[in-house]
């Protein structure tokens, strides 16, 4: 996983509620034994016809979407099933950073654990930024900060673990390996049954 | 002490190291249960890293989600007839002999939906922490376990560390107070919970289940349930332990026996929420005031009587892209809607009493013609047990397909789909657009209420059907 500093974009705004991961990528896609290549699939029911054709009204197909990295969603992005292909997709279509007012748990998890960034904002600057898409955004994980392109910064939550591991590209397997000494001693207290 | 809950219990046991301000909590997990789908790329990172499962005693394989649901396929030599599928059903059983996971593979006839069969075989327990990477893992909860669903990378830390890094979640008490009323399912009630908190009231909490109705359900009911809990935004569902539980139980295979059970007894019996306990969240709910439900939108939150009505939304354009996606009016009446499709089946709603329910409705009549029947067993004891009663009959005699276990039509991987346009009445928990097929459109319900409209081939209150 490569290091996560600074994503600066232009944003591609999906502002539908509740868009979850069966949109995101359709369960017949999850078929793969690999992780690569879902990213032509993300949103494969909205982005093409019955006919495999781009749909032309869908935001992905437009002209100015192209090569953004941050993708600002409606409220609760990301529910329903924990499928991992969900941010597998979009990290694979070139998404690196999913900005919502609130992001569904599992897939936030998924995310963090991918490089894909889940950045949390208030209700104030997601009704900006679903009103301007295609705004160039700056997000700043070392401070936290998404800035707006009139320099405004807005902080938002993250863990810090995962922000220590997203910074320094890790991930958290190495961390949990290094604990095995007080997991078998859990095990032994707990009988190891 | 200060007084504790179900889940702080739970959590507490689990804890193998503390969380701080700047780590999660390390969790330490009972039981991982395994399935076809999203394992292999886990399998992946061990092979990669050199790495062992390290409990393979706590680790438990299964297939249901792209696993065919027709016999052939399963029994009769036929190839499986999605290669894509075929590929990854081949993978699990190369995955759990290479790394020596105990695989209850094609044709052991304990296999079944993940979420079924863990609690068939005893393997599901009061005061386990449970995980898989299914978000229904939930449906586990309904024994008092702390029981969620995980994204694949996680699979991975489990399988080679048997824990996994967690911020301890909040709490969320949904208290439901009287009786459910006859010919009123647990279905319809978690499907009206749903309509009250949200699609996301659940998000970042665990909920706690409990008050006279829930202690009224038996486990299946508990079970679906729970299972949705994660379609009201919540990882995690859980019910408080007790005689119901413990019935269910005893003599299961994975079940403790003799003095061990006896003990386990006396520690379950502790595991319940104290009196006084503090939740973050709380819902009142009255059991006696809900009805027959089913949804008329693309999420599991947009749900209304079988007698009521699409409701009206001026101005909210979501609410009216998911209505054109349905086919829908507001103000539309949802009883006499023609239905083209009848899924009974999934883990929301594939137990033996699921079916028992649905046979009460079809016994001695035919599906309506037009419509297609589908009744998928949720695990191959199910079945045979569902035939050896005459159910499979009932269904079979009505003019329904009778099938093998699986996740089948819920999510449409293996084959078994809706076509573009079609109204599918389902016993599931899911009613995103597409999800039973491109175009499909579905209307989730409980089995009585799916075999009534099986009937009449139209929506339709189960009430007609009874006494």
């Amino acid at each position: 996983m490569n290091p996560i500093t600074v994503i600066r974009s232009k944003t591609v705004v999906m502002p539908s509620s509740n868009i979850d991961t069966d949109q995101i990528i359709p369960a017949r896609f999850l078929t793969t034994t690999v992780r690569d290549g879902l990213g032509k699939s993300l949103f494969a029911d909205w982005r093409y016809d019955q006919d495999g054709r781009p749909r032309p009204d869908f935001v992905l197909n437009e002209p100015a979407a192209q090569g953004c990295q941050v993708l600002v969603a409606g409220r609760n992005i990301g529910c329903g099933s924990s499928r991992e292909h969900a941010p597998w997709a979009l990290l694979d279509y070139g998404f690196r950073a999913v900005i919502s007012t609130e992001i569904a748990d599992i897939f936030r998890s998924n995310s963090l654990k991918n490089g894909l960034l889940p950045v949390v904002v208030d209700e104030a600057t997601h009704g900006w930024l679903l009103a301007h898409p295609g705004a160039e955004v700056e997000i700043d994980l070392a401070a936290t900060a998404l800035r707006l392109p009139d320099g405004r910064a807005v902080q938002f939550p993250i863990e810090a673990f995962s922000r220590y591991c997203l910074m320094n590209g890790i991930d958290e397997l190495g961390y949990l390996l290094g604990q095995v000494a007080a997991i078998e001693r859990y095990e032994t207290a707990r009988g190891a049954r | 002490m200060t007084a504790k809950s179900l889940f702080e219990k739970v959590w507490d046991r689990h804890v193998v190291v503390p969380e701080t301000p700047d780590t999660p909590a390390i969790l330490y997990i009972d039981l991982h249960l395994v399935h076809e789908v999203t394992s292999p790329q886990a399998f992946d990172v061990l092979r990669a890293r050199g790495l062992p499962v390290r409990r393979l005693d706590r680790t438990l394989a299964t297939m249901d989600h792209s696993t065919p649901t027709d016999r052939a396929q399963i029994f009769g030599g036929a190839p499986i007839k999605l290669e894509s599928a075929a590929k990854q059903v081949r993978q699990l059983e190369v995955n759990c002999a290479e790394f020596g996971v105990n695989l209850l593979g094609l044709r052991d006839e304990r296999r079944g939906i993940v979420h079924i069969i863990g609690p068939e075989q005893g393997a599901t327990q009061p005061g386990k922490t449970i995980v898989c990477g299914d978000s229904h893992t939930s449906t586990h909860g309904a024994f008092g376990a702390l029981a969620f669903g995980i994204g694949t990378t996680e699979v991975g830390y489990v399988l080679a560390t048997q824990c996994l890094l967690q911020r301890k979640p909040r709490t969320f008490a949904v208290d439901v107070r009287g009786r459910l009323p006859a010919g009123v399912t647990a279905k319809d009630l978690v499907l009206a919970i749903i309509g009250q908190t949200g699609v996301n009231g659940g998000t970042g909490h665990v909920i706690e289940y409990r008050g006279p109705a829930i202690e009224a359900l038996s486990m299946d009911e508990r079970m679906t349930v729970c299972n949705m809990s994660i379609e009201g935004g919540a990882r995690a569902g859980m019910v408080a332990p007790d005689a119901t539980t413990y019935a269910y139980l005893k003599g299961r295979p994975c079940a403790p026996a003799g003095a061990d059970w006896d003990a386990a007894v006396v520690d379950w019996d502790t595991l319940r929420s104290d009196p006084g306990a503090v939740f973050d969240k709380q819902v009142h709910i009255d059991a006696a005031t809900i009805e027959p439900m089913i949804t008329f939108g693309t999420n599991p939150g947009m749900v209304t009587t079988i007698g009521g009505a699409v409701p009206e939304r001026p101005g909210d354009a979501v609410f009216a892209k998911a209505l054109a996606y349905m086919g829908l009016q507001p103000g539309e009446r949802m009883a006499e809607k023609p239905v083209q499709v009848v899924f009974i089946g999934s883990c929301t709603n594939a137990r033996l009493s699921d079916l028992e329910a649905a046979a009460k409705v079809l016994r001695g009549r035919k599906v309506a013609s037009g419509v297609r029947a589908l009744v998928v067993p949720g695990s191959q004891q199910i079945k045979r047990e569902a035939e050896q009663l005459g159910l499979a009959q009932v269904f079979i005699d009505a003019g329904a397909e009778w099938r093998e276990s699986g996740c089948s039509m819920c999510l449409g991987m293996n084959g078994d789909l809706v076509d573009a346009g079609q109204y599918c009445i389902s016993t599931s928990n899911r009613n995103f657009e597409g999800r039973q097929g491109i175009g499909a459109r579905t209307l989730l319900a409980s089995p009585a209420s799916a075999a009534a409209a099986a009937v009449r081939g139209r929506v339709t209150d189960p009430r007609e059907f009874l006494g």
